[in-house]
């Protein structure tokens, strides 16, 4: 009851404008950004069908950010994210299959079967997961950053946290370092508007979230984290400038999450009427109308587009469900490193 | 063969400096090691020799930079964090439980974590309740975890070399009473960090401690000796993972076992090292296993007071006396 005594910020207008982007890349966006919502959207029915347990936080809508942002990365960089990271890992370069089976709990998954959707890792990409204490995968970015720095390796360390973690004591540690010692990190905040269930107004005094990236004197960016476009421009400038200056840089990506928080919450703290509104400026359908407007985009292409999306995300779940369980003699293993393997 | 006589501080330091020598991935950070020369003047001098990037001053962010510390470990580094006490390193709790001890596990084997993360513990200086703890057990509860107590000047010499090597995240716990303690340096010296150690051989009773309450546990050996009692003193050193061998060698030969511990006497590591003499030496014992252990209070600041709520060299004294007195 008290929700409806804080003022809404006005929903703002769809994306819209040209995409100056030429046409192969216009649709490699497309491709990914669909590639994400497919597999959810399975993920989602394989969760009703218990084949996947545990918890499942689905990204639906939100996938522009991922999309934009880990385009804009190079191979080099470090990534951590949350425990809202199909899509980061996905683009990152995690196979579908991996991810799949990863959240099947087979050992074909990209951490065997033990980490499950919220745990993702992968070494040999440089993708440090996966993390599910919120705020926690910030201090650790910042020491990626500073390996890196005392190293002398020119990679942007980018970690991606939602705007419930900004209320952490993580965030201002982290921001405060990385910021004191000018380490290159990119803080790339998600704000998806609550954090579970909690809104922004009730969990932030300051919900301009950019003011507190001016309060550790560090640059800062605000992006439609619905456009595409928005994203991507935005974030490979933000790439381009924390990998020159090597200082560290924070990015507000505002964004919206059409789906509940995970598969148990059944999504009561907002109006139905809000969702609905912010899915008019859903990322997939407002990119691909503006791609269909300019003519760089047919109906066909789009779903051609689709077809191998879901081609993608079946071959994953037959990969999945082909998969095998880790033999439990090998529970105690790597709970410490073997001899000889590092 | 004579050695050479150096304090626990020194020690520390003479390791810190090998290590940073040795390896340039090696670093040490925390709050007030640099300028400041380490708030128990550890790292005194190392600024001088190796630079702020490798003698790094923090501010005062026990959750930011242990886990910048483990993050920079993941990046190839092999960091040295100090965190003052271990009363400051309830604020780091998450990185290093929830990530230090858990990454290898549930990333499937991927990423191992190289960090070594130093503290001053214990109690015995009236600094009062929130400076004063032994949580060493709490750490030892953690698989994933090696957990160090050096309890001698050869242990804090020599054990910061091996755990820089191994990939996992070491924590190494000095207790605040040692710093001053003086002792002798082999001329050459084998150091694992896997097993525990006899100090005092004896075969009436093993008196199993580690960290500050050794040298109690040392000198209640000697006030039982005049007893007539003869004491065997175990070091455990190496609080996870435990060396059962060790213990239960010595509980066998000795048959009774009093268990030393600063930590609170509940859920204690003694309550664990007793559970597995229970477990693996139960019908070796000729009397109930005892222990010592902090008494369950906020340690008080008052000299008395706090003398009163730690293990104590009579409180060991009269414990092994009324195991002797069990069995007559």
């Amino acid at each position: 009851m008290k929700a409806s005594r804080i003022k809404e910020a006005p929903i703002p207008a769809p994306p819209s404008g040209p995409v100056l982007w030429e046409k192969p890349f216009a649709l490699t966006m497309l491709r990914d950004m669909l590639r994400i919502r497919r597999m959810e959207e399975k993920a989602a029915e394989l969760y009703g069908a218990q084949k996947i347990r545990g918890f499942l936080h689905l990204y639906i809508g939100e996938e522009a950010v991922a999309t934009g942002a880990l385009h804009a990365l190079a191979p080099q960089d470090n990534v951590v994210a949350t425990y809202r990271e199909h899509g980061h890992a996905l683009l990152r370069g995690v196979g579908m299959g991996a991810i799949m089976a990863e959240m099947y709990g087979k050992q074909e998954g990209c951490s065997r079967g033990r980490g499950g959707s919220m745990h993702l890792f992968d070494k040999a990409i440089r993708f440090f997961g996966g993390q599910a204490i919120v705020g926690g995968g910030l201090p650790l970015t910042v020491g990626l950053a500073l390996a890196d720095k005392m190293l002398g390796r020119k990679a942007v360390s980018a970690c991606f946290f939602g705007e419930g973690a900004m209320a952490e004591g993580a965030f201002h540690e982290a921001m405060n370092l990385a910021a004191l010692w000018q380490l290159p990190v990119l803080f790339c905040c998600e704000n998806n508007l609550y954090a579970m269930g909690t809104a922004l107004a009730r969990s932030e005094s300051q919900t301009r979230l950019c003011v507190k990236a001016a309060a550790y004197g560090m640059a800062k960016e605000q992006l439609d984290g619905m456009d595409v476009v928005a994203v991507y421009e935005g974030m490979a400038s933000a790439v381009k400038q924390v990998r020159t200056k090597g200082k560290p840089l924070f990015v507000e990506l505002q964004t919206y999450r059409f789906r509940a928080h995970s598969m148990f919450d059944p999504d009561l703290y907002r109006d139905k009427k809000e969702v609905e509104a912010w899915k008019t400026r859903g990322p997939i359908h407002t990119y691909t109308a503006r791609l269909k407007a300019q003519g760089t985009l047919t109906e066909d292409e789009f779903l051609a587009l689709d077809v191998a999306a879901q081609a993608e995300v079946d071959a994953a779940v037959a990969f999945a469900e082909a998969g095998t369980w880790e033999p439990i003699e090998n529970l105690l293993s790597d709970v410490y490193t073997p001899a000889g393997a590092t | 063969m004579m050695g050479r006589r150096i304090s626990y501080r020194e020690a520390l330091r003479e390791a810190l400096r090998e290590a940073l020598q040795a390896d340039s991935r090696v670093f040490l950070m925390g709050e007030d090691v640099g300028r400041y020369g380490g708030t128990y003047a550890v790292s005194k001098g190392l600024l001088d020799e190796f630079g702020p990037e490798r003698i790094r001053d923090t501010p005062l962010s026990e959750l930011g930079f242990v886990g910048a510390g483990i993050g920079a470990a993941l990046g190839g580094m092999r960091p040295i964090v100090e965190v003052m006490t271990v009363n400051f390193s309830l604020l780091a709790l998450d990185p290093i439980v929830n990530t230090a001890a858990m990454l290898r596990h549930m990333s499937g084997g991927q990423f191992s974590v190289p960090v070594v993360i130093r503290m001053a513990t214990g109690a015995g200086r009236q600094v009062g309740a929130q400076h004063s703890n032994s949580f060493e057990g709490w750490y030892a509860h953690v698989p994933g975890l090696r957990v160090l107590a050096p309890a001698t000047a050869e242990d804090a010499r020599g054990m910061l070399a091996p755990a820089l090597t191994d990939p996992d995240p070491v924590l190494i716990f000095e207790h605040a009473q040692l710093y001053n303690l003086e002792g002798e340096l082999p001329d050459e010296s084998t150091m694992d960090i896997h097993s525990a150690k006899v100090r005092r051989t004896g075969t009436d009773v093993s008196l199993i401690t580690f960290g500050g309450s050794l040298p109690k546990a040392l000198r209640a050996a000697e006030e039982l000796a005049l007893s007539g009692v003869s004491a065997e003193v175990i070091d455990l050193r190496v609080l996870r993972p435990l060396d059962d061998a060790t213990v239960m060698a010595s509980v066998r030969k000795c048959r009774r076992a009093v268990v030393v511990d600063e930590g609170w006497r509940s859920g204690s590591l003694a309550a664990e090292v007793m559970a597995r003499i229970s477990e693996q030496a139960f019908f070796d014992l000729d009397a109930p296993l005892a222990r010592v252990c902090s008494e369950e209070v906020p340690i008080p600041y008052a000299r008395h007071m706090e003398e009163a709520a730690l293990p104590q060299v009579s409180k060991i004294v009269a414990t092994a006396l009324a195991l002797m007195g069990s069995c007559a």
